[in-house]
């Protein structure tokens, strides 16, 4: 326990009182100076705002379909209903929370700060892309809740060009202007690590969390252009009747499907690698030990973010693509898995004769390690040629994809919201009361989704709102589960909010953790840091405390 | 066997041998997967409970990296998991070349529904009835958006697409009822185009299609099909107007007017009809109208059937399919 630990909980020991003029939190108050900021922390506390509420829309979203799945025969919600509710969940969760959630909140915060700089290199781009972001995404809102879109969130044409009466083309546009903001965010980010370093900070100093942005930052560069020209395909079909994927004007059925699997599979990693930035972070705080093999989780960042792009085959193995492709695509998915398998064994071994603490954070990253580990290798079940051929498109991809998303990212915002919730806010989490959400959380994702691998296997196809008598049970028992995750989610929307008021002011290092954040006060100054930093030490080093032991 | 009786299900029968096949391939995985992730789960648990903070063990200070170690458990590991790369690429090669001699069964998928044809000529709306021991290739086509045919027993889907034929393949080794699904989304009743397999021992089949099958075969309905669309008066020897012959042509290397060959399969003959203009062929002038939108995917099957049963150049169509 730290000297200021000890002063907090004495009570003789007056508080230290919070609202120092200088934090970034109160230097002004007005809601003009929180929507016209250029500081990256305001605008990732502006991110965090949004996307959470994103993230509540979608679960609702979710809750509603879980709801619909405990009778087989589809009698709460209309067909149309049903496929409308699908698709505002995987809209709204795919776009709106997983890819911004942890790059443009904790990466906005965190990354000029753990490299020692006081700003992103493009303060006005960065308020711009939020901009961007919240028009395109209350846009898009509007359109699937009022006008409501049933092409789920994939629009698999020619089915979304042609044959849907839903309201398809606002969601397009949506989605297009949306990616703007991630492409801006990506820029900045990598110029931002290019240029702004503190003199000391070299590659090989950075936090791995600032790897993993970086590496995301440039598929954000790569991949969404291509997002951005299929679906302006896509609204060229559906507006103008250019023949491009629907055969009976001309186009090509399986085009679509490349052009969108070239996007979406490296968007996995967008969602992916930071997460595993997040985790890279907290084990060896609550761990005390340096992060075990520090240069191989750097190189497998960047590894990650390049083999991914050589995969996207593998969502399309039974379109009647030719065999070899296939063949090829099944290949580089077993060697896309290495890099993951690399950072989990680095992880577990960096615990290895550590002084580990089971604070929240480190409860999260423990369980985020576990589910990542299932959502891994059902993953390279699905990329076993034999294998897919019978679960593809069946709940067995589902439960694979919600282990990676919410039992991989979404835990590891969490773990990463928990972790630096005091330098956020300048308050502390009550901690019971993360174990509990925690044990929730882990609980209820595993009665959630793990029934739904034993569906897929049985062979229950996605999207279907009405199944065979023999597959309740488990979807009963996959609805409960998602009660279960939903109160564990409800926890800590209440608690952390709590905290702003009640909690226990918060030191500026309160888990005796390295990196330049933990560096300057919680809340950090408006600039970040009074003077430059000079960084002369190695990333995690905890040596100190690895030579007192 | 009626699968609604069971109230719980946990593993789903398994129909043919392939299907076998896919089972025991996912259960070794499985058992590979477990190894390899032991040393995590294991290891995480134990350290968390071992290495606590404030309890006194042993910590020593040990090396950041370990060079031997983290190679190690980054290629044992892959080149362990390649074995069900190459595994799993086996049984779907077999899977991508239906055995010689298979019935062709023809799908049609069209929003929400499936139509099967025999090559008899019998159809049937959602549910299909095979014979027992006798490898079935379903040769699949959409009439508009994509669909999927998914047979769950047989471990084995193939997504169906717009104007291209896909096909799959099973060879059932156990009599009963399984189900079908359509397992890619397309639009409002996607969960309700399923139906039901009938694999039958082959007596009962015979009886099954001599039953539900009054009409001609499929290629003695195309033969029709092929006077009435006018496909006659052009293609058969002796027609005033000079079009290639279509003896002998399907299964075989059509030389193409841009120098290549294409091999005339299903899909050859399709795209010709609907399409001629596209692919012109060698030493003909291309004159020929296209049928798009004129002749539905159901009546181009048998179409094709017919020129497939044109045998050898001169012969006179029999009316059976060739194997």
């Amino acid at each position: 326990m730290s000297p200021s630990d000890t002063a907090l909980r004495d009570p003789l020991t007056p508080r230290p009182t919070l609202g120092r003029p200088d934090d970034y939190l109160h230097s002004e108050h007005t809601l003009r100076s929180w929507l016209l900021t250029h500081d990256h922390k305001r605008i990732g506390i502006l991110y965090l705002l949004s996307i959470t509420f994103f993230f509540i829309i979608g679960a609702i979203a979710a809750g509603l379909v879980r709801l619909s799945l405990i009778v087989p025969n589809g009698m709460i919600f209309s067909n149309d209903t049903y496929n409308r509710l699908f698709s505002i969940h995987g809209i709204v969760m795919v776009w709106f929370f997983l890819i911004p959630s942890i790059p443009n909140t904790f990466g906005n915060f965190l990354l000029p700060i753990m490299i020692g700089a006081k700003e992103v290199a493009f303060p006005r781009l960065n308020l711009l892309s939020w901009y961007i972001f919240m028009v395109a995404s209350l846009f898009t809102l509007a359109d699937v809740v009022i006008g409501g879109v049933d092409t789920g969130w994939t629009f698999y044409a020619p089915f979304s060009t042609t044959f849907s009466s839903a309201w398809v083309v606002p969601a397009l546009i949506g989605v297009i202007v949306v990616g703007f903001s991630s492409i801006l965010t990506g820029l900045n980010f990598v110029v931002t690590v290019h240029t702004m370093r503190a003199p000391g900070m070299t590659w090989f100093r950075m936090p791995i969390f600032v790897w993993t942005m970086y590496a995301t930052s440039l598929i954000f560069l790569l991949a969404t252009p291509v997002l951005t020209i299929t679906m302006l395909l896509l609204l060229m079909e559906r507006g103008f009747h250019i023949g491009v994927f629907n055969p009976a004007i001309g186009g090509d059925p399986v085009l679509f499907q490349h052009m969108f699997w070239f996007y979406s599979h490296p968007a996995v990693y967008i969602m992916v690698l930071p997460g595993m930035g997040v985790i890279s972070e907290v084990v060896p705080a609550f761990a005390q030990r340096r992060l075990f093999g520090y240069r191989f989780v750097a190189y497998a960042s960047i590894a990650l973010a390049t083999v991914t792009f050589l995969v996207w085959g593998h969502h399309m193995f039974v379109n009647g693509m030719s065999e070899y492709a296939s063949i090829a695509f099944s290949i580089m998915s077993f060697v896309v898995a290495v890099p993951s398998a690399v950072k989990v064994y680095n992880w577990t071994a960096t615990m290895y004769k550590g002084a580990i603490k089971l604070r929240t954070p480190m409860i999260f990253a423990m369980g985020y390690v576990g589910l990542f580990v299932v959502g891994g290798i059902t993953g390279l079940y699905l990329a076993t040629l034999g294998v897919d051929e019978h679960v593809h498109d069946t709940y067995f991809v589902v439960a694979h994809f919600h282990y990676i998303m919410v039992g991989g990212t979404s835990i590891a915002f969490l773990a990463g919201l928990h972790y630096w919730w005091p330098k956020f806010t300048g308050r502390m989490y009550p901690e019971p009361w993360g174990v509990v959400a925690a044990l929730f959380i882990f609980i209820g994702f595993n009665a959630t989704f793990f029934p739904q691998f034993i569906l897929g296997y049985l062979g229950m196809p996605r999207r279907y709102h009405e199944y065979p008598p023999e597959f309740q049970i488990l979807n009963v028992l996959s609805s409960v589960g998602a009660t279960i995750l939903g109160a564990g989610y409800l926890f800590p929307m209440i608690y952390l909010v709590w905290s702003l008021r009640f909690g226990d002011p918060a030191p500026a290092n309160p888990w005796d953790a390295k990196g330049l954040e933990w560096t300057i006060a919680s809340p950090p100054p408006e600039h970040n840091f009074a003077r430059v930093p000079q960084v002369d030490f190695e990333p995690y080093d905890y040596s100190e405390r690895e030579q007192r032991t | 066997m009626n699968l609604s009786q069971y109230p719980l299900l946990l593993w789903p029968p398994a129909a043919s041998a392939i299907a076998q096949e896919t089972d025991w391939l996912i259960l070794a995985w499985t058992a590979l997967a477990l190894l390899l992730v032991a040393p995590v789960f294991v290891g995480m648990t134990w350290f968390a409970f071992h290495f606590r903070a404030g309890r006194n063990v042993h910590r020593g200070v040990r090396e950041g990296r370990n060079h031997l170690l983290e190679v190690g458990w980054m290629v044992i590991p892959f080149v362990l998991t390649l074995i069900f790369f190459a595994w799993g690429a086996r049984v779907f090669d077999e899977d991508w070349h239906p055995p010689a001699g298979a019935t062709e069964i023809h799908a049609i998928g069209r929003q929400w529904m499936w139509k099967f044809q025999h090559p008899g000529g019998q159809s049937e709306i959602n549910d299909l009835h095979v014979p027992l021991g006798q490898p079935i290739v379903i040769s699949e086509i959409s009439q508009d958006v994509i669909h999927s045919l998914y047979i769950p027993a047989m471990r084995i889907q193939m997504e169906t697409l717009p104007d291209r034929y896909t096909r799959l393949w099973f060879k059932a080794d156990r009599p009963g009822v399984y189900r079908m699904f359509c397992s890619e989304y397309c639009g409002t009743d996607h969960s309700k185009m399923d139906g039901e397999l009938y694999v039958m021992k082959p007596a009962d089949y015979e009886a099954w299609l001599a039953h539900a099958g009054t009409a001609d075969s499929l290629a003695a309905e195309g033969k029709v099909l092929f006077s009435s669309y006018g496909c006659a008066g052009c293609h058969l020897p002796g027609a005033t107007v000079r079009a290639p012959s279509l003896a002998g042509v399907y299964g075989n290397p059509v030389p193409m007017a841009d120098g290549g060959t294409i091999v005339a399969d299903d899909s050859y003959i399709r795209d010709k009809i609907l399409d001629p203009d596209a692919r012109k062929v060698a030493g003909y002038k291309q004159i020929m109208p296209s049928f798009k939108g004129q002749i539905p995917e159901d009546r181009l099957v048998p179409l094709i059937a017919y020129i497939k049963s044109l045998g050898a150049p001169n012969a006179e169509p029999n009316g059976e399919p060739t194997p």
